[in-house]
């Protein structure tokens, strides 16, 4: 194959890339976009075969089986509530895939290399490497593997700081003297750890904006390649998934009332600065309630809506709840959800949950266009979530989470709180919602509390 | 050259604009599976694993493009699998599964 029916291929993928993207944005056509854009990623690989440098196949036949291998077995056999450790984990094979291309070239060229080239070159193994040892750190951290508390030391910032800018001296030594291959070795090694150290000091509940950022800086390595290797597709689908990455942490930051720097540099709720009195007072006076009473208050109502949150996933209760929904339905009550952007791990994580247990995706709505529903509302159920029906985000300035939109659930008439145990969120924070007078909390795993209820309401 | 890199530029930035716009668009029902999917479409750095590992440079870039191929593979056929099987529960009205 020439070299334009090769770019004839590229042109073509751009473009399905583009469409699929397109059709991503409904849920009627997503699917069909979805195919799109895998249709256009086999095109370019087609097209990649036919270049003229490569002269044998058997690496790339060995590592294409081997990867579809594990990559299908894992679509295939992960869990739904396991999505982003996948992202999490898939994100740091796009970064290995970025840094290791770039390393290869630099070894290739070595101190030939041009300007032109060292410079996406050094970029693209500076992202590739961080995102790599940052996206394995965040699944590390999702999967239970590393502790999912911030943790922090004395100068951290500041040294992370340092080794930023040490990083960003030796890649400017080597833009100048490139035939030092030792900077850019140092260069690397620095950027596997400023991942490891940059991802350390983030809490559970920061989660959705650090996958967001890691997926944007795959992205750009991704695109760096494209530089290094005058590339267009490769430009394209880097540029594209860089701005997706960045327009979701910015979603995800406000939806927290937080800035980027904020969360990178904030540490979220290592530094609980909750006085123990306010504690135990919320503790004291909680009206605690066993399932017939629950089951009481929902055979009463007329509407309820269900909250979700990260305990929902943990617990895997989103099939019960949907029988328990279906069973409500049945007798006339009306149902609906309402999720926080950053209810769960990641953006959208409740929706793909909600979507496994079968709950249509019409019953299902976001905070702007449900908050004012909830003082019309018989009964909440919240069910595992907690900094995002806080109230304190809007009554207690000196409150961590202050600013947030929250989710107004205490305007309802009687809200039930399913939870474990009295401990605070994943901001460590306490929430007064627990001690309303209208607040009713059922302890015990979400999944069992919500099969009882089940049982209850057919008895 | 100079010629070269700034058309790359042109490119680059022509997409960023167009995947802001086009990705602002996208509800957050469909947030994670977006996410999925644009992971999957990164997996194009296949194309720039693949002639590492195939043009024979070297032993070393050989065999880093080898691991590259499978990593971005991975990403490719499980990204989009795992996407499309996400897709396909997404539900409007009671259409209970058989």
């Amino acid at each position: 194959m020439s070299t334009a029916l090769v770019q004839l291929t590229y042109f073509f993928a751009s473009a399905l890339f583009i469409l699929g993207l397109k059709d991503l944005g409904s849920p009627e056509t997503a699917r069909r976009g979805n195919q799109f854009a895998a249709a256009g990623m086999f095109l370019a690989v087609v097209g990649t075969l036919a270049h003229q440098d490569i002269i044998s196949y058997e690496w790339i036949i060995i590592g294409m089986i081997i990867g579809s291998a594990i990559g299908a077995a894992m679509a295939v056999f992960m869990p739904m509530t396991a999505m982003p450790e996948r992202i999490a984990l898939s994100h740091a094979f796009g970064g290995l895939a970025a840094a290791f291309v770039g390393i290869s070239e630099y070894y290739r060229h070595g101190a030939e290399m041009e300007l032109l080239k060292t410079v996406p070159v050094g970029f693209e193994v500076i992202f590739g490497a961080l995102t790599f040892t940052g996206s394995l750190m965040a699944f590390g951290k999702l999967s239970g593997y590393v502790t999912q508390v911030p943790v922090t030391y004395k100068f951290q910032n500041q040294s992370n700081l340092s080794l930023f800018g040490l990083a960003l001296a030796l890649y400017i030594a080597w833009l100048f003297t490139p035939s030092y291959p030792i900077l850019f070795y140092i260069m690397l090694g620095l950027a596997f750890l400023i991942g490891i150290l940059m991802v350390l000091p983030i809490g559970g509940a920061d989660m959705p904006v650090v996958i967001c950022l890691l997926n944007s800086y795959a992205g750009l390595a991704a695109s760096a390649t494209g530089f290094v290797l005058s590339n267009n597709i490769l430009i394209i689908a880097g540029a594209l998934d860089g701005a997706s990455g960045f327009i979701l942490s910015i979603m995800m930051s406000k939806a927290m009332n937080r800035s980027f720097t904020n969360v990178l540099f904030g540490a979220f709720g290592s530094t609980a600065e909750t006085s123990p009195g306010a504690a135990a007072s919320a503790t004291g006076s909680v009206n605690e309630g066993t399932i017939d009473d629950a089951v009481t208050v929902l055979r009463n109502a007329q509407r309820v809506i269900v909250v979700p949150g990260y305990g929902m996933a943990v617990s895997q209760a989103q099939h019960a709840l949907r029988e328990l929904a279906d069973l409500l339905d049945s007798d006339g009550t009306s149902v609906k959800y309402a999720i926080h952007p950053v209810a769960g791990r990641m953006p959208g994580h409740m929706n793909v949950l909600l979507a496994e247990a079968n709950v249509p995706y019409d019953h299902i709505f976001d905070l702007e266009d449900i908050n004012d529903e909830f003082s019309k509302t018989d009964a909440v159920i919240v069910i595992g979530a907690n900094d995002v029906v806080n109230p304190a985000a809007k009554t207690n300035p000196s409150s961590p989470i202050y600013g947030m939109p929250v989710l107004n659930v205490e305007e309802a008439r009687t809200v039930i709180v399913l939870k474990r145990s009295m401990s605070a969120g994943f901001a460590g924070i306490d929430n007064e919602l627990f001690g309303l007078p209208n607040t009713m909390m059922v302890f015990g795993d979400a999944k069992q509390t919500v099969t009882k209820m089940v049982q209850a309401l057919k008895g | 050259m100079q010629a070269e890199l700034l058309f790359a530029f042109y490119i680059f930035m022509l997409a960023a604009f167009l995947g802001f716009q086009v990705i602002s668009k996208v509800p957050p029902l469909l947030h994670t599976p977006l996410m999925s999917a644009t992971n999957a479409i990164s997996g194009i750095s296949l194309v720039g694993s693949l002639v590492a590992a195939g043009a024979h440079y070297n032993p070393v870039s050989t065999a880093l493009g080898f691991i590259a191929v499978t990593a971005a593979t991975i990403n490719v056929v499980g990204g989009f699998m795992i996407t499309d099987r996400m897709l396909k529960m997404f539900k409007k009205k009671d259409g209970k599964k058989s």
